[in-house]
């Protein structure tokens, strides 16, 4: 289809805007706008169709199944949309004074307390603006810890089956990365671990249920060696929709913990974000925690800034308020009975993995919390049907696929998370095109080497979009892709003649 | 909540089928040390209606800038959305897709992300830009961790007219990074190009606010070409929607460009969600932060959208990645895109020149001192009020009029200072009501 | 046009993948035919500099893949005296000839002596089938 760019045609246009009698006043000759930017230009009802053709090339949780392994891909409530755009919400400017903002500081208040009573923990701030903030952030905090009690500690301790924002964050943070390898049963090889954590340790940084979508049996032993070595325990909540209600990560031992509020608690996560990173923390971590807190007084709430020991700001005002009222909004609805929504999405992965679990193989052999992961190794020794090869074909059944090739440890990797969300139809529905996959990777392996068949686009050239990055509209320039490829190596980007 | 998806039934035919005998037993990898036995200690839970009664009640607390005549800006504006922008932002398809991992599945939400990359490099005049970062300030933060690698220097020079929030965020991300934060103090109003050249000795990048924060338009040319001398990157933290009367950054040498997106498509929502905006040169696309999309072909030769340079990120080079960025402010983006698109470069140009319209009218109207009466400015410009700032902003307020900013909040020696904004949703009637209400 | 799976005798190499070719006091450098199939078509090689100095067993610079990044660890030491531009213009061209036309980088030898310390064709052959 064509670019909005694409769409245009000078002089036309979509707005109409104000335009009071007064004079406008010149901006110095060496600041004013040389060339117009190529917006584009467009009538609104082209303008419409075109997002609405965007909209309907675009597979979203509202569109169908959507078992994306470790992005918790669940209904997004619709009252949760009409409450965040009450112009109360909307429309409130986040300079507003404290006493025009009562609602919106009780709401984060609330969201904190809530935060605080699931994680286990007392104290929480709201203001990171997704997980891999919310990580960056907790390692600040623990780096501040330090430097409050005098101590320089170097290392942080991911486990091999982490998510990239893991080591990623780490090395934002400051620290130096050691990697902790699994056991056989997908637990932290505590072996392994007891050689790496010393006085240089400042922490780990661990998901549990982790990737595997296996609860760790030894935790506790795992935080004993931590806090035995005065360190930290960071608990990223990529996979807190395993266990709300059932084990909460400060009783398991975490100090520091972010929420993933566009994963558990539900906020659209839009093709990309925005999402929402709180973290929540035990007593001695709270001084340090980012500015402003969002604290009660009395019958009012209000904003305090006074904290000595603080880390900064990680981000503007006070977060991601509009994310807030969702998830506030979505807590709501299950109130003490958040565990539910826990159960039903454990109940959903260890169905999908009986079902699944003889026509993949299943590296380990236990029971899952909220995902699992397959391998399609036998297909691929056998067929030479890959992982890819599956998730390509399972959108010709009208499903998202899992998450491919992670983690890392799991060759061919299929990591498969339904959520609570599903009926147990659309989960026999995707089982039996699961099934029927593996037959076919026998039996007819090209249609599977060939899927998707009925997408808007078959197999994209990855190879191509990387040797010649294309990554924005060149106008007149806008190379022919269907071209062969030239062999300068080059960005074509057209930068504005 | 009632509305679970699974019934009794289902749940006993899946139980067989696990071969458990209750949802309890599911958890048994759970240690018993660290099982959670209790309930919740959370508020009941509340159906539909009594949900959205409690949200109205919240929400009625608060004062918003349609019960407040508002001017206030100082990084977060009370700009138009259009209507056009809330459809694109309730399309289901769109809200609820998550990051494109597979194009085939994505397409639309990959070319809108190619578009919105289009229109940011044709407001900066850059080449590359991503997917977006979180907000203004994280950008900033990102900008500086670009130019620690690209440079291989330790310290970053921040002008003191640039968004204290955004100074805040890049001082928390600093020690970290490795980097020192140096702050060049303004003079009347704007940053001295020689200051700022003799505080970028060694620095790996200069950034700038253009407005600033009082609202002046900065020397930015000069800025930029005083860092670019002593090979520090010049980076321009830009108000897209100054960007249809002010020069791109591009064209006057900046490196980057950052800036925050909300001015242009996006509601105040009390300071977020939001996007924020990164764009670059060509020559450093490779350490860039975050998604960014590419163009391509399927297996039919027909053009198609794919993440792509996806080495620099986080879930293939680990501790070596450009960023730890992973969930970004797409659909907000998409919202920028979707507003940019309205406006067009004409309505881009008359938005700006509204806005310096009607501020220039609130100048005169006002006739209060000017803060830094030598400098020309854009939407907003600090008045000397002849009070303490706050005791002008809570009389105001009695008359339902929110006149401002208080600059003494981060700043010194400016008690009586008052950052007024005015966009083109205010007419001369609000500004004459504020004059109004400022002289009484 | 992917090349098919040797280890020439002529060449030395070490367990990360990376093959060296002695000639007098300098050496040609790449990687193995495993290493361009484990990383599949190349898209990207970031170079050293000519005249940074290479140490062994540290890396020298990057290759890249869609999905994937390796970092390329210098069999020898020595002083970069040439980076094969060809390669940063057409990086596939290390998988259809890994030994030939895909070479990387030429660097003067620093220490003559390591070459002792890195496996010969038969060697290396036998420590990839144990991948």
């Amino acid at each position: 289809m064509k670019l909005v760019y694409e769409r245009s045609k000078a002089g036309r246009r979509a707005a109409t805007l104000p335009r009071p009698d007064l004079p406008v006043p010149d901006v110095p000759t060496d600041l004013a706008r040389g060339r117009a930017a190529r917006l584009p230009e467009i009538s609104e009802p082209e303008l419409v169709r075109h997002f609405s053709a965007l909209a309907s090339r675009t597979f979203g949780i509202d569109t169908g199944f959507y078992p994306l392994g470790s992005c918790t891909m669940k209904h997004n409530p619709r009252v949760n949309e009409r409450v965040v755009n009450l112009p109360g919400f909307r429309d409130l400017h986040p300079l507003q004074e404290e006493d025009g903002a009562q609602g919106a500081l009780e709401l984060m208040w609330r969201l904190q307390e809530i935060l605080a009573e699931v994680a286990g923990l007392p104290a929480v701030s709201l203001q990171p603006a997704a997980g891999s903030q919310g990580e960056v952030t907790g390692l600040m905090l623990m780096r501040a810890y330090f430097a409050d009690r005098g101590e320089e500690r170097r290392k942080v301790i991911v486990a091999d089956t982490a998510h990239g924002t893991n080591p990623a964050s780490v090395t934002m943070a400051g620290y130096e990365l050691q990697k902790v390898a699994t056991d056989a049963r997908g637990n932290i090889d505590v072996a392994n671990l007891r050689d790496l954590v010393d006085g240089e340790t400042a922490g780990l940084m661990l998901t549990n249920p982790s990737t595997l979508g296996l609860f760790d049996e030894n935790i506790q032993e795992v935080a004993k060696i931590f806090h035995d070595a005065g360190a930290l325990l960071y608990y990223d909540g990529a996979n807190l929709n395993a266990v709300c209600g059932v084990s909460r990560p400060g009783d398991m031992g975490f100090d520091i913990v972010h929420f993933n509020l566009h994963k558990t608690f539900s906020q659209p996560h839009g093709g990309g974000g925005p999402g929402g990173g709180p973290i929540a923390v035990r007593e001695r971590l709270e001084p340090f925690l980012p500015v402003p807190a969002v604290v009660q007084d009395g019958d009012r709430y209000r904003l305090d800034y006074d904290r000595p020991k603080t880390i900064g700001k990680v981000r503007g005002f006070c977060g991601p308020f509009g994310v807030f009222v969702r998830s506030y909004a979505y807590i709501r609805a299950y109130g003490p009975e958040l565990r539910e929504m826990s159960e039903a999405a454990v109940l959903n992965a260890n169905y999908l993995l009986a079902r699944l679990r003889d026509a993949y193989d299943l590296p380990f052999d236990r029971l899952c919390m909220h995902e699992f992961v397959l391998s399609a190794r036998r297909l691929k020794r056998e067929h030479g049907i890959t992982a890819l090869d599956v998730a390509k074909r399972l959108m010709d059944y009208g499903f998202h696929p899992p998450t491919i090739y992670f983690p890392l440890i799991v060759a061919e990797a299929l990591m498969i998370e339904p959520t609570e969300t599903e009926t147990k139809e659309t989960l026999d529905a995707f089982a039996d095109a699961m099934l029927e996959i593996a037959r076919d990777a026998a039996d007819r392996p090209d249609v599977l080497r060939e899927a998707p068949h009925q997408r808007p686009v078959r197999r994209v050239d990855e190879v191509k979009a990387a040797k010649r990055a294309v990554v924005r509209y060149g106008f007149e320039d806008h190379p022919d892709l269907s071209a062969e490829p030239s062999s300068a190596r080059q960005l074509e980007a057209q930068k504005g003649a | 909540m009632s509305q679970l998806s699974l019934t009794d039934r289902d749940r006993e035919e899946m139980l067989a089928a696990i071969g458990v005998g209750s949802v309890d037993e599911l958890f048994r990898d759970v240690p018993e040390g660290v099982r959670f036995h209790g309930r919740l200690d959370l508020e009941p839970a509340l159906s539909e209606p009594e949900l959205v009664a409690h949200l109205e009640e919240l929400a009625a607390r608060n004062v918003h800038t349609g019960d407040e005549l508002s001017f206030l800006g100082a990084g977060v504006y009370d700009h138009y959305v259009p209507a056009v922008v809330d459809y694109v932002l309730s399309r289901g398809e769109l809200l609820t897709a998550y990051t494109p991992y597979q194009p085939e599945m994505s397409q639309g939400v990959l070319q809108a992300i190619f578009e919105y990359q289009t229109a940011i490099c044709e407001l900066t005049g850059m080449d590359v830009s991503n997917a977006s970062g979180y907000d203004g300030t994280t950008v900033a933060a990102d900008a500086c961790y670009m130019a620690k690698h690209i440079t291989g220097r330790g310290k970053v020079v921040l002008a003191e007219s640039v968004n204290p929030q955004v100074r805040q965020v890049v001082k928390t991300y600093a020690p970290g990074f490795g980097l020192d934060v140096v702050e060049v103090p303004h003079r009347g109003g704007v940053t001295d190009p020689n200051a700022l050249a003799d505080a970028a000795r060694e620095a790996a990048c200069v950034i700038f606010q253009q407005p600033n924060f009082f609202g002046c338009l900065e020397p930015a040319p000069d800025l930029a070409a005083a860092a670019n001398d002593i090979g520090a990157l010049a980076v321009a933290h830009v108000d897209p929607l100054s960007l249809g009367v002010l020069e791109a950054p591009g064209e006057y040498g900046c490196a980057l460009a950052i800036g925050e997106g909300q001015p242009a498509g996006n509601y105040q929502s009390y300071g977020g969600p939001h996007y924020g905006f990164i764009a670059s040169r060509a020559e450093h696309v490779r350490r860039m932060p975050g998604r960014i999309v590419g163009e391509t072909t399927d297996e039919d030769g027909e053009r198609a959208y794919v993440l792509t340079l996806q080495t620099r990120e986080q879930h293939i080079r680990r501790e070596k990645a450009t960023s730890n960025i992973t969930t970004n402010q797409t659909l907000l983006a998409l919202g920028g895109l979707a507003y940019l698109s309205w406006l067009g470069p004409q309505g881009l140009r008359e938005v700006g020149e509204t806005c310096m319209a009607l501020a220039a009218y609130a100048k005169e109207r006002l006739g209060l001192p000017l803060l830094f009466p030598e400098q020309a400015t854009f939407k907003e410009f600090a008045v000397r009020v002849g009070r303490p700032a706050e005791d002008v902003i809570a009389t105001a307020r009695e008359h339902g009029v929110h006149p401002g900013y208080a600059l003494k909040r981060d700043y010194s020696g400016v008690e009586d200072a008052l950052l007024v904004c005015v966009t083109e949703k205010r007419s001369t009637a609000d500004i004459d009501r504020l004059a109004e209400v400022l002289s009484a | 046009m992917a090349a098919t799976e040797t280890y020439p005798d002529d060449l030395l190499y070490n367990e990360e993948h990376d093959w060296a070719r002695v000639e007098g006091d300098e050496a040609v450098l790449g990687i193995t035919w495993f290493a361009q199939d484990a990383l599949g078509e190349l898209v990207h090689f970031e170079p050293p500099q000519e005249g940074a100095d290479v140490q062994k067993g540290s890396s020298y610079g990057e290759v890249e893949s869609v999905k994937a990044v390796s970092e390329l660890i210098a069999p020898l030491s020595g002083t970069v005296v040439a980076v094969n531009q060809r390669i940063v213009d057409e990086p596939e061209t290390v998988n259809s000839d890994p030994y030939g036309d895909g070479w990387l980088i030429r660097i003067r030898l620093s220490d003559a002596g390591e070459a002792e310390q890195l496996l010969d064709g038969e060697a290396y052959k036998r420590f990839v089938a144990e991948q």
